[in-house]
């Protein structure tokens, strides 16, 4: 396997993964609105069209029934789509595709048949497009046995992961971030660099308290871990799920039974948010004789993101927020 | 007894018209049994019966080639499903939720599907099969396969948006698809003149620049076999998609626990004057299709099929608890 990186953005990534897949496989396709010419909506399929041609790079009307719907019959009978569904707020408008189609048809069926399709969607906010425009959706779709989900939070983690949803026979829900399309990272060049769908990354090791986090906030949580290094010398543990649905669940607890304090921290909003069920997953399990503490839980507030900048970007959890709950939970307060 | 107004049909062979005979009878048959068994408490849940509108399935899915052309399908299946030659006994089994069943007992009446003979399901979502009929005819267009899609759905399904979106979208990429309104004018309660504007839907295909095909009498087997002829070649030469239409009606309930308050026994007598078995029985005896020996013994082996598919589905195995656990991903 090569080992050479390059320094790339997500958005490029995600360029790299899709080509390197459909150039490997001829049934692969992408389809969604303005993915060909326009390049999509955040700029992830630039270049694609030219390449690989509108009968593989297919836009779309705005129906997105029609278009979760096709996906999943083309991918029932040998094709194996890619959706963009763009502003992930956007997928409501695909649930019953999703969800009593996708994620049921080849158990109704009694094993019968696959559905590998993959429903790439954007997620969160941080760029000023308001309440209907910058949700995280993800635990919806954890909810329903049948789907994987998967929030990466490095552009390498991107690459990997994506390539693997593909190749992956099952519907995928892959997040992106729209506010971190621009961030760069060290991205394998090789084209059969492929991440395992179902496994967590420890993205730092430490003994003082570990936090789980995925996906957009895993930034910020690393900036924080780092600070708290520098300025109390605490060792913070940072679990990156990676994949939400398979959890890995073991990854989670064998690094609360090491330090023995955990935080939970993720952009979507707290109730019935998806660091609640790892919040469970913890506490049901052989790591809770390990707790020297509670299971803290940090996450977007429970309101619609308002359009106002100061006002949104105080309602997900920031650098500062992660860092004091971090030390709220060394110093057992 | 209404009788049939199609010419005599001379290119259908006298063997095909006797296929096409039995699958009505095994619809018909399969389905009165069921109720049965139902009513006794052998068969659990919701089933929902074609009784009545056999002609509607069989000639359509008589036009198609068989095991080639895909169809998807809608709650009310189990003509779509023994038209196209399903196992009666694993058919059976499933509606008994027996491990012998075609999808293992996990899926039920709502969810029998046959993909290995094109059969891409029944669909327990109304109009839950339009998206994935269009998404299997673009296969076969990027494909190259040569192979049509028949879309099932009833009168209910042309109001959900899926069949705006569906329609629209199959009309822009041109997909080789037929989307069939079995038109039985009663959505559970709701007769169509209460929820669409205009009286037949096939009118709408005007909205997508389609052609929109309307079979009046949906229980005269060769008028829906003669017109299904002619759409499905224009679909396989690759013209685009079709809307077609047919008009019939369901002798019995929505599904099982309807009392079927809102329709008259008058209506229902009235309907059942235009049968689609017994005239089709008397086209074939009138035109010397078929003698009255031939017809008895297709009508003795339906009967015979049916029988034994509740034997084997009686005494077949319940699934294992373990099972409920598996085929929820593929490898």
């Amino acid at each position: 396997m090569e080992k050479e990186t390059k320094l790339i953005s997500v958005r490029d990534a995600i360029i790299m993964a899709m080509s390197e897949e459909m150039r490997r496989d001829e049934n692969v396709f992408l389809m969604g609105e303005d993915v060909g010419i326009f390049g999509g909506d955040f700029g992830t399929s630039v270049g694609m069209l030219e390449e690989f041609g509108k009968e593989r790079v297919r836009d779309t009307p705005i129906s997105e029934n029609a278009i979760s719907g096709a996906a999943i019959g083309a991918a029932m009978t040998g094709l194996r789509p890619i959706v963009d569904v763009t502003f992930m707020d956007f997928i409501v408008y695909m649930m019953d595709n999703i969800v009593n189609q996708a994620a049921k048809t080849r158990y109704m069926f009694g094993g019968k048949g696959q559905i590998p399709v993959v429903f790439r969607a954007a997620a969160g906010g941080g760029v000023g497009s308001a309440a209907q425009h910058s949700q995280s959706l993800e635990a919806w779709f954890t909810h329903i046995p049948g789907l994987k989900v998967i929030a990466p939070g490095t552009p390498a983690d991107v690459k990997g992961l994506l390539k693997a949803a593909i190749r992956d026979n099952n519907p995928v829900i892959f997040l992106e971030y729209k506010a971190q399309y621009n961030m760069k990272g060290e991205v394998p060049l090789d084209p059969d660099f492929v991440l395992p769908i179902g496994k967590a990354d420890i993205k730092r090791e430490g003994k003082d308290v570990t936090v789980v986090t995925y996906g957009r906030m895993l930034e910020r949580v690393m900036k924080a871990a780092e600070e708290v290094h520098e300025a109390e010398g605490v060792e913070v543990e940072v679990v990156d799920l990676r994949t939400l649905a398979p959890l890995d669940k073991d990854t989670v607890i064998q690094s609360v039974k090491k330090t023995g304090k955990v935080l939970l921290v993720n952009d979507a909003h707290k109730t019935s948010g998806f660091i609640g069920e790892v919040a469970a997953v913890i506490a049901e399990s052989e790591a809770f004789d390990y707790l020297d503490g509670r299971i803290l839980r940090l996450a977007g507030e429970d309101v619609p993101i308002p359009y106002n900048q100061t006002l949104e970007t105080a309602m997900i959890p920031s650098v500062e927020r992660i860092r004091k709950y971090i030390l709220r939970l060394v110093n057992n307060r | 007894m209404a009788k049939t107004n199609s010419k005599k049909v001379t290119d259908i062979s006298n063997e095909k018209l006797l296929e096409m005979y039995r699958a009505m009878l095994d619809i018909r048959n399969f389905d009165n049994k069921v109720n049965r068994l139902v009513k006794r408490g052998v068969v659990p849940g919701m089933t929902h019966f074609s009784i009545g509108e056999e002609a509607a399935n069989v000639g359509a899915v008589a036009a198609l080639e068989k095991g080639v052309d895909l169809i998807t399908s809608n709650h009310r299946g189990h003509g779509q499903s023994i038209a196209l030659g399903i196992d009666l006994n694993e058919m059976m089994a499933e509606i008994m939720g027996k491990a012998t069943g075609t999808c293992k007992g996990k899926g039920g009446s709502m969810h029998i599907a046959d993909l290995g003979g094109g059969n891409l399901g029944a669909n327990g979502i109304v109009g839950g099969g339009m998206g994935m009929a269009i998404g299997a005819a673009l296969t076969q267009k990027i494909k190259k396969t040569g192979k049509i899609v028949v879309c099932f759905f009833g009168d209910g399904a042309v109001n959900e948006g899926t069949f705006h979106e569906t329609l629209n979208l199959a009309s822009v990429w041109k997909l080789p698809v037929i989307f069939y309104s079995i038109n039985n004018m009663y959505g559970i309660s709701t007769p169509i003149s209460s929820v669409i504007n205009i009286d037949y839907n096939y009118r709408r295909a005007a909205s997508y620049g389609i052609p929109g095909h309307f079979i009046e009498d949906g229980n005269d087997l060769m008028a829906v076999y003669d017109k299904f002829k002619e759409i499905v070649q224009y679909v396989r030469e690759g013209n685009g998609p079709v809307l077609v239409e047919s008009i019939t009606y369901r002798y019995l309930g929505h599904s099982t626990s309807d009392p079927g308050k809102y329709r008259t026994k008058e209506e229902v007598d009235e309907w059942k004057k235009k049968d689609p078995i017994p005239r089709f029985e008397q086209y074939l005896l009138d035109n010397k299709l078929a003698t009255k020996e031939e017809i008895e013994a297709v009508e003795k082996a339906s009967e015979d099929a049916v029988e034994e598919s509740v034997k084997f589905a009686l005494s077949s195995p319940e699934p294992t608890l373990e099972s409920a656990f598996e085929d929820i991903f593929a490898p």
